[in-house]
């Protein structure tokens, strides 16, 4: 009985096995959220000096799962001037790219089960660099809409802006990231965590390291390029109408699109889970050290600095950013056609 | 262009109309201004107000005189002893008062001046978080709890003090709290270095902040701005040092002036104010004379409690101060003082009675609405909220 069962199984296993990792990495990912909220408020809370939550369950571990309980259970508010169609699409397109970009970034080695290798992570393509760039940028969407959608001034000006933003600092992220790249001869991401096992890039990469954080923040919304969602400026920016479980969505997205791009940096710059201490060799946990890391500096930036005004956003991200990643680029790449001629 | 049946932009205009405020994060309580933008920038800026109204100016004119010092903590709600201290100037005035026992003196001076710190000190956190930066926000209000503490300690009261009463202070300083005062006089300077540190030379404060809502010297006048916007652009103005009151021209203190007139450095002057401000109570404090803390004519203030009991006189006037209060000679007066957000003074018009027949603020925030309003023309809407904090309106001195 179960040898028939395996045997018709038997040309599906690379689907259940996709199926299972899919639902781990979703999973995983969106249990990971709670604890960055958790992470970000103790920490801000210890930056400015203050206890930050502390009352529900140990250390106030608790509290973000009971925030999102009591959001998910307001009411559902949609406003009459609202395109309804629009205003539920937009957190639901936010999170379904934030939680695929993920599927693409390894973790680490892959192991054998059963004959069966497994890899760490949800797929591992030979273009996988630019099948996050390509997923990412559709978050925007997401963004706009739901400016667009809520028929708000507020929200109306907070897409226009971060529409303005990604486009201008996605440039930059793909520009550096091309310095990747072009030392690794790989868009492939697991190839470029293996390119770098004697020496992550972000040593002879420095400068394309610290343009593609920079980048990076901006492409996550977050402080102090967190210009589209403005507390001060414009109330709470695209997401002003929104409430209950759909505004969940959208906090969901930025704290998973961080949590993507402190794992892609790790990825690209940081050497993935390369520990580089002998004996220190535990894949997937230096792999999460690395990105808890970077999430740190993430809620360092957002504690210490003022928000930088619209038009210095687009003329840094022009006129600073983009022409000198394209530079670092042009300099890399004439350095490996020299090292290839040689 | 409508996205649906209302229109998200009118197709008839080039500009859209964005109302921010009464409820807006960053519009300092219930200041409502309507923009006409273009874009990201403004083209024109229309303020509302009185969505705070108190009617604390027209409740005055039926109450006594000693009833209208509470209602003044209300109005300018950030330092309120600024406010009793012009009241009781132009009460004292009206009443012809020459001169306060000095203890009375420096024991308001100390008061006022914390006022000013705790004033500012909220307009830095708040303009900072207006800004973007949100941790200066809680280090300014670290600092301002210690003030409030204080406040707490000599008046029972920890914002709305009425700790100045016509004819002195309420009570004598003990000297837990002169030793509290001193403490945070020896702690404070440290940290406007620490709030200095986060912003003075920050690129993107500096980028937020310079060369935005300027304002010169002769448009500041013709403007009516008054205070820290005033010296940031250049006028050496400070009723403390033209017109002193309360003894102020027995401190040794510098005014700061900046010259650009604009955001940047009314937070330069601010924060330098904060520093004078504390060399004044340090002063104080090292000078602070013995001696009654109030007038001892018992026409004016309370007679010492104790002598209710043996003294004839003394219970009678306790009697008829308190059921009665003081009846102030007919005429009217005007003290100019400096407040924290500048000229605070109450224009009083008496008819001899114990009630004052009409009772009128000169507000700073009020005044400074409108040169607000004109600085926001051109600017870009993170620069609306930077201006609003950098004039720091109240609300409650606004809409009386």
């Amino acid at each position: 009985m179960i040898d028939d069962i395996l045997n018709f199984l038997d040309p599906y296993w690379w689907l259940i096995i996709g199926v299972v990792k899919a639902v781990i990495i979703a999973v995983g990912l969106l249990s990971t959220v709670p604890l960055l909220v958790w992470l970000e408020r103790r920490l801000m809370g210890r930056f400015q000096v203050r206890l930050g939550p502390n009352r529900v369950g140990p250390f106030g571990l608790v509290q973000p799962m009971v925030d999102a309980i009591k959001l998910l259970f307001k009411e559902n508010i949609v406003q009459k001037s609202a395109d309804k169609f629009l205003f539920y699409l937009a957190p639901a397109i936010v999170v379904f790219t934030a939680i695929v970009t993920f599927s693409a970034i390894p973790f680490g080695e892959p192991f054998e089960v059963g004959g069966e290798t497994i890899g760490l992570w949800g797929a591992n393509l030979n273009i996988g660099l630019l099948f996050i760039f390509a997923v990412s940028s559709m978050g925007i969407y997401g963004i706009v809409i739901a400016g667009f959608s809520s028929n708000n001034k507020y929200s109306l000006m907070g897409g226009l802006r971060s529409s303005a933003q990604m486009i201008s600092y996605e440039l930059t992220l793909g520009l550096t990231a091309l310095c990747v790249v072009i030392m690794s001869g790989s868009l492939n991401l697991y190839d470029i965590v293996k390119s770098q096992s004697s020496m992550p890039y972000a040593i002879p990469l420095f400068p394309a390291f610290v343009l593609f954080f920079i980048a990076g923040v901006a492409e996550t919304n977050r402080a102090p390029f967190d210009l589209p969602e403005a507390e001060q400026e414009l109330v709470a920016g695209f997401f002003t109408e929104y409430s209950g479980m759909k505004f969940a969505m959208f906090f969901m997205g930025e704290y998973v699109n961080m949590i993507t791009m402190s794992a892609l940096v790790t990825v690209l710059f940081l050497g993935g889970w390369n520990s580089y201490i002998p004996g220190l060799d535990i894949p997937i946990l230096v792999f999460a050290f690395k990105v808890f890391l970077l999430l740190c500096v993430f809620i360092w930036l957002r504690s210490t600095f003022p928000r930088i005004r619209y038009d210095r956003l687009m003329t840094f991200g022009w006129k600073i950013l983009l022409p000198s990643s394209l530079v670092i680029m042009l300099v890399y790449s004439a350095v490996k056609v020299y090292s290839l001629s040689a | 262009m409508g996205v649906t049946e209302q229109g998200l932009l009118e197709r008839d205009k080039d500009t859209m109309t964005l109302n921010m405020g009464p409820q807006h994060p960053s519009t300092h309580g219930v200041f409502r201004v309507v923009l006409e933008m273009d874009g990201e920038i403004v083209k024109s800026a229309e303020p509302d107000i009185g969505f705070l109204h108190t009617g604390i100016e027209k409740t005055a004119e039926n109450k006594r005189y000693i009833h209208c010092i509470p209602m003044t903590d209300r109005l300018d709600y950030l330092s309120p002893p600024q406010n009793n201290l012009a009241f009781c100037l132009t009460v004292e005035k009206l009443l012809g008062v020459k001169e306060l026992p000095a203890r009375a003196d420096y024991l308001r001076v100390i008061m006022c001046e914390l006022g000013r710190i705790g004033s500012h000190l909220v307009w830095l956190g708040t303009h900072a978080l207006d800004i973007g930066a949100m941790t200066v926000f809680l280090y300014a209000w670290r600092e301002r709890e210690m003030i409030l503490d204080l406040n707490e300690m000599i008046s029972g009261v920890r914002m709305m003090t009425s700790y100045i009463r016509v004819g002195g202070v309420a009570k004598d300083a003990t000297p837990e709290w002169l030793d509290g005062v001193r403490k945070f006089v020896d702690y404070f300077p440290a940290k406007v270095d620490e709030y200095e540190s986060l912003l003075t030379n920050n690129p993107i404060w500096l980028d937020r902040t310079r060369g935005i809502g300027t304002m010169t010297k002769e448009e500041a006048v013709l403007w009516s701005m008054s205070g820290p916007v005033l010296r940031a652009s250049g006028l050496n103005w400070d009723w403390r040092k033209r017109k002193p009151y309360s003894r102020y021209d027995e401190f040794n203190f510098e005014i700061p002036t900046q010259d650009h007139g604009d955001i940047y450095d009314r937070y330069l002057v601010r924060v330098e104010e904060m520093r004078q401000s504390r060399e004044i109570i340090k002063q104080a404090l090292d000078n602070l004379p013995d001696g009654p803390y109030k007038l001892e004519d018992n026409k004016i203030s309370l007679p010492p409690r104790d002598t209710l009991h043996t003294s004839m006189e003394s219970l009678i006037h306790h009697f008829k101060l308190v059921s009665d209060g003081v009846k102030v000679p007919k005429g009217s007066a005007y003290v100019p003082t400096e407040g924290a957000r500048g000229e605070v003074g109450f224009y009083i018009v008496s008819d001899g009675s114990n009630t004052p027949y009409r009772v009128k603020l000169r507000a700073p925030s009020f005044m400074g609405i409108p040169g607000m309003c004109k600085m926001m023309e051109g600017a870009f809407i993170a620069d609306v909220v930077a201006i609003i904090g950098s004039i720091d309106i109240v609300m409650g001195e606004v809409d009386r």
